[in-house]
């Protein structure tokens, strides 16, 4: 599965992949991200936590311009974000993959198809080079066999491994999962997780909002934890989880015990 | 004096209901593509179009299709265009039909959940193709029913297009009954062919709507 990982980069090794500079969000008079500055790593896995209404979804879906941010700048592999440029709005969310909480499978078509669509008609692949990936990406997430199903037939973690192969076809640089086991049931998160942590394993470059703190733990290299729409406190999970400084953080982490 | 046999009656009524065939054809077809050009545009345009398709929407909507009629006769005749009772019927049907249609497509649209735009967006698709392989194919299948259900509105407004002079079913119906001196006999057969003709669409916009609950989840 290298191949589908190793996209080419414009960015030399070592430098952010996602650099995101001042960074400010408001709807209307409510201000919800105050100031964001976070660089991200070739391979970096990162994890965002915090209260919900803190801004994490809002930061995420500012990475691949779901949401417009009114002051500041943010680039993904060196290319600015503009929000007026469909041409580079397109170019940008092709290194861009996202993962969504409500998978969002295309109800409409197969599980095959939904992995094929935006490669043949963003990249303009071969129907069968791009059937052969889809072939792949499905094995390479356990669902090989699901090919030709329809995503109803499917249960919640089933439709949510569809939706990591089908943001992988686009090989993205990036991978941006915003809460993606919340919907699950419970005896069906582990099987989404195990997928994204051989994500991570392989060298994929991951931003996820999560409330899985365990897993946070166990995979990220650095935790956010984000609160009142700004980074609050930044660091490796051992030092965060650990020992935590700020009494907000504190706190969240003593809520979770409850 | 001569007689009229009730098939000559009849005869003469279907000779005429082909106009009210050919007339629902008109309204539909042409309202069809007014209608997806102005949904088109909806989607697509800012907010002035937006607006500007709204009031569109609404005027049609809260007139009397027989006040267009009205207007589309006379007030073209006003503006010193000769129309004929049928470009002026098509027109003022046409128009119509692509209001109530391009409003029942919208709210079609805005029923496909958010996340599908959002994630065929994040796969980089432009809008047309967002448009065209992920929100219509949904949309048309919920569409249909309301659609096919409209199209029965449509065959019964035409008898309205009798009152410019227009010659459909109801329009010879009300001369026949004139010179037979049976308007009950004649105005019975008239409503049979209407029956005749929006029933079957009825079915098939019932039969549509249960398949396509069926298939959803």
């Amino acid at each position: 599965m290298a191949a589908v990982l190793d996209a080419p980069s414009h960015v030399a090794p070592g430098a952010p992949i996602v650099r995101i500079t001042a960074l400010k969000k408001s709807y209307g008079a409510n201000q919800v991200l105050k100031g964001i500055d976070l660089e991200v790593l070739r391979g970096e896995v990162i994890a965002i936590i915090g209260k919900s209404g803190s801004g994490k979804s809002t930061l995420l879906r500012c990475i691949n311009g779901l949401e417009e941010f009114q002051e500041g700048a943010l680039t993904v592999d060196a290319k600015p974000l503009l929000h007026e440029s469909a041409a580079a709005m397109r170019e940008l969310r092709q290194r861009v993959g996202m993962i969504f909480q409500s998978f969002n499978l295309f109800p409409h078509l197969t599980v095959g198809r939904n992995v094929m669509l935006a490669p043949t008609l963003v990249k303009k692949r071969a129907r069968p080079e791009a059937e052969a990936q889809a072939r792949k990406l499905l094995a390479r997430v356990g669902l090989a066999e699901k090919f030709d199903a329809m995503p109803d037939q499917l249960s919640g973690g089933q439709q949510q491994r569809v939706a990591i192969a089908r943001a992988l076809a686009m090989e993205p640089a990036v991978l941006l999962c915003d809460e993606i086991t919340s919907a699950l049931d419970p005896e069906l998160v582990g099987e989404v997780l195990r997928v994204v942590e051989s994500l991570a394993d392989e060298g994929m470059t991951l931003l996820m909002v999560t409330h899985e703190m365990n897993f946070a733990r166990k995979v990220s290299d650095r935790v956010i934890f984000m609160h009142q729409g700004r980074v609050h406190e930044m660091g490796p999970p051992a030092e965060l989880f650990g020992s935590p400084k700020t009494p907000e953080l504190k706190q969240f982490l003593s809520s979770l015990h409850d | 004096m001569t007689e009229f046999t009730l098939w000559d009656i009849l005869r003469n009524l279907l000779l005429a209901l082909r106009w009210t065939v050919v007339l629902s054809l008109i309204a539909f077809v042409g309202g069809g593509l007014v209608g997806a050009l102005l949904l088109a545009l909806r989607l697509r345009g800012g907010r002035l179009a937006e607006r500007l398709i709204a009031g569109y929407v609404q005027l049609f909507q809260g007139t009397p299709l027989l006040m267009q009629l009205f207007l589309s006769y006379f007030g073209l005749a006003l503006l010193g265009i000769e129309v004929s009772a049928w470009t002026a019927a098509a027109v003022a049907l046409t128009l119509y039909t692509s209001a109530f249609l391009t409003e029942i497509w919208r709210g079609c649209v805005a029923a496909i959940p958010k996340g599908q735009w959002e994630a065929s967006g994040s796969l980089a698709l432009s809008f047309g193709e967002q448009l065209r392989h992920v929100i219509l194919p949904q949309a048309v299948k919920i569409a249909i029913a309301p659609t096919v259900g409209f199209l029965v509105q449509v065959i019964k407004g035409t008898a309205l297009a009798s009152v410019i002079g227009f010659v459909e079913v109801t329009k010879a119906g009300s001369m026949i009954a004139n010179v037979t001196f049976r308007p009950f006999t004649v105005f019975a057969c008239v409503a049979l062919m209407y029956f005749a003709l929006c029933f079957p669409v009825s079915l098939y916009a019932r039969h549509l709507e249960r398949k396509t609950r069926g298939s959803r989840p």
